[in-house]
């Protein structure tokens, strides 16, 4: 049984406009995203801004109410669980952020930061939690005395490090790390790679790992899925994608990342033209206006997400 | 013959626990036609470089206080604001991170175009608007005649980083500075403006400041480079140079430590420990020391000195050559 199963994923954001402020038109942020995470296992999931990969995470999260479509949770449907019987999950999937500057509350200690997940769910008493903060902040790399601080006394690194103390602090299996090194300096970016990677061999976590910058996903990644408007175009473990591309869209993103090799200038294939709107996208294939080999039937019939062996992908050459 | 050089440039600021020097006597120069990136992680003092060099500084906090900033044969330090009005725009085009905050959002693209060219060209407002039409064509903006009168918030974030790039333009410079001129856009657009930047060079002949965080650009995109680290230049020298014998162990660190597409998956990278010191508590001696390999007694109180390694390669590093 998988972990986490994704089913038809909706969600669907209204833009309410006119002098009523009624929802005429919706942002199709998500819309029917198919996956599944195994335990201990890394999805990434890669695309550009607003392809709604981070909207993903939230739904998965339960941040946000999907629109249609199921989330499973080691079999248990979890989509419009509310309140009280959302309360075990909210152990077992947790999520790191971005910005660990808005992530942290700069009023609490970290000691308090640490602590809340357990006073959240009423486990364990104050002596039994302080020990348990000591613990996380060792895990994490950072010195014990570090409870009794503020956020803005840490650095952008250490401060991502409390955040990841606090995502796994009640022994999740599931943690959604929403472009948890994008904001990092290099030198920084690799000690947080290290660090992800050690807990998820010592704790045996799952991680859904999204992020724009495909060398990183890749680093870390057991499969990859490419997202594009709201959709998941090609999905596949991390070599594949990387070394045999299929879906044009996965080829140009690929070949559009610079590489830290001045003897290898690539030979870009720069696309064209900007990302659609996900509140008016285009018909049939979505990715049909940028598309270089783009056909006729691009333009009406939207291609299905077809298995083929470990590979799933979403585009009409496959048939060609 | 350099067209830009900049030297022993020491640039300071005020802040509210004293004075920090952001920039400590660098040095480098810029070929005509080339492209010369300067690189480093946040704080190392490539943006106040940049800053310096426009002349841009915040006031007052911010101030020149040594060195020279040498653009053909005028010493950029000692203008008048008033000529420096002149070479900004006019010899000197810039192109800054975030191009939402670059344009003024309540006047349309055409406006912000044209009046960098009434200001640096003797043209009539007509002869003016054309000209922006021109190169807003040029910059790859699909019907600019339209665009000229829409405002920045209509376009998506490539094509306002393009407006800019086409502002940068306008008045033909010899040097653009660019200051992470990618960092806020998506891979595929990114490539898209580092080509047309790469075009627009070849074809107008303007040297390029490249200011930039990621390897990969720089690689892709500079001829010559400079590593920067809490202030200083640590290694400098052309592209080939730094990234197939990279000197200093801070250039060697940052290179190691960058996720490759043809690493093996979760493989352990290399780090590079610690962090970078601040600016008000800098060791004496080399300020990489706290989180060098090689550290030793000397490297604690001698300041390193860029020593040539060959021809066109340098670095700041006391013991580059037990190192090999």
């Amino acid at each position: 049984m998988s972990l986490l199963s994704v089913r038809d994923l909706k969600m669907h954001f209204p833009v309410k406009e006119g002098v009523l402020l009624r929802a005429q038109k919706f942002n199709r942020a998500v819309d029917g995203v198919s996956f599944d995470i195994q335990p201990g296992e890394t999805l990434g999931l890669v695309g550009e801004s607003g392809c709604g990969k981070s909207t993903l995470g939230r739904c998965i999260s339960r941040l946000y109410v999907p629109t249609s479509g199921t989330i499973e949770f080691e079999g248990q449907d979890i989509t419009s669980l509310k309140g009280r019987a959302l309360m075990p999950f909210r152990q077992d999937i947790q999520m790191i952020f971005q910005d660990p500057m808005e992530s942290l509350n700069s009023r609490h200690t970290v000691g308090d930061i640490l602590a809340e997940p357990f006073v959240v769910q009423k486990i364990g008493d104050k002596q039994s939690r302080s020990k348990r903060v000591a613990e996380l902040l060792d895990i994490v790399g950072l010195p014990a005395r570090s409870a009794s601080r503020y956020p803005f006394e840490f650095s952008g690194g250490q401060r991502q490090r409390i955040g990841i103390a606090r995502a796994i602090a009640l022994n999740p299996k599931l943690v959604i790390c929403d472009e948890p090194v994008s904001a990092l300096d290099v030198s920084i970016q690799s000690q947080i790679l290290n660090l992800l990677v050690d807990l998820q061999k010592e704790f045996n976590l799952a991680y859904l790992f999204i992020a724009h910058d495909l060398a990183v996903v890749k680093h870390i990644s057991d499969r990859i899925a490419i997202m594009y408007l709201g959709r998941i175009v090609e999905e596949s473990s991390g070599e594949v994608i990387n070394r045999e591309p299929r879906h044009p869209y996965t080829r140009s993103l690929i070949s559009a990342i610079p590489i830290a090799d001045p003897h290898n200038k690539s030979q870009r294939q720069v696309l064209t033209g900007d990302v659609p709107s996900p509140i008016n996208p285009p018909s049939g294939c979505r990715f049909h206006p940028r598309c270089p080999q783009v056909m006729d039937r691009c333009k009406f019939e939207p291609p299905d997400l077809q298995q083929k062996g470990g590979h799933r992908i979403a585009c009409h050459l496959e048939d060609v | 013959m350099p067209l830009l050089s900049v030297n022993n440039l020491i640039t300071e600021f005020d802040t509210d626990e004293g004075r920090v020097r952001a920039v400590d006597n660098v040095s480098f120069s810029a070929e005509a036609g080339k492209t010369l990136g300067i690189v480093g992680e946040s704080g190392c003092g490539k943006s106040v470089t940049a800053l310096s060099i426009m002349r841009l500084l915040p006031q007052p906090m911010g101030q020149i206080v040594g060195g020279s900033i040498i653009l053909g044969d005028v010493d950029l330090t000692q203008l008048p604001i008033s000529e420096m009005e002149k070479i900004r725009g006019g010899r000197m085009g810039m192109v800054f991170q975030e191009p939402m905050t670059a344009l003024n959002p309540v006047h349309t693209i055409g406006r912000q175009l044209t009046e960098v060219i009434l200001l640096h060209k003797e043209v009539s407002a007509d002869e003016a608007i054309r000209q922006g039409v021109d190169i807003l064509a040029r910059v790859g903006i699909p019907s600019p005649d339209i665009r000229m009168n829409e405002y920045p918030h209509q376009l998506s974030g490539g094509m306002r980083q393009r407006v800019v790039i086409a502002m940068a333009l306008a008045c033909k410079p010899d040097v653009l500075i660019a200051d992470e001129p990618t960092t806020a856009l998506d891979v595929t657009i990114q490539a898209q403006i580092l080509e047309l930047i790469r075009e627009l060079q070849s074809e107008m002949g303007m040297t390029v400041l490249l200011i930039t965080h990621d390897l990969g650009v720089i690689a892709e995109t500079c001829d010559d480079v400079v590593v920067m680290y809490a202030g200083k230049v640590a290694e400098t020298g052309g592209v080939f140079d730094i990234f197939d014998n990279p000197t200093h162990p801070y250039t060697r660190g940052l290179l190691a430590s960058i996720p490759r597409l043809e690493t093996p998956p979760k493989s352990r990278l290399s780090v590079i420990e610690g962090m970078v010191p601040g600016l008000l508590d800098l060791p004496e001696g080399c300020r990489f020391q706290n989180r060098c390999p090689h550290v030793n007694e000397d490297c604690e109180s001698r300041v390193p000195e860029l020593e040539m390694v060959s021809d066109n390669h340098h670095a700041a590093c006391l013991r580059w050559q037990e190192l090999g």
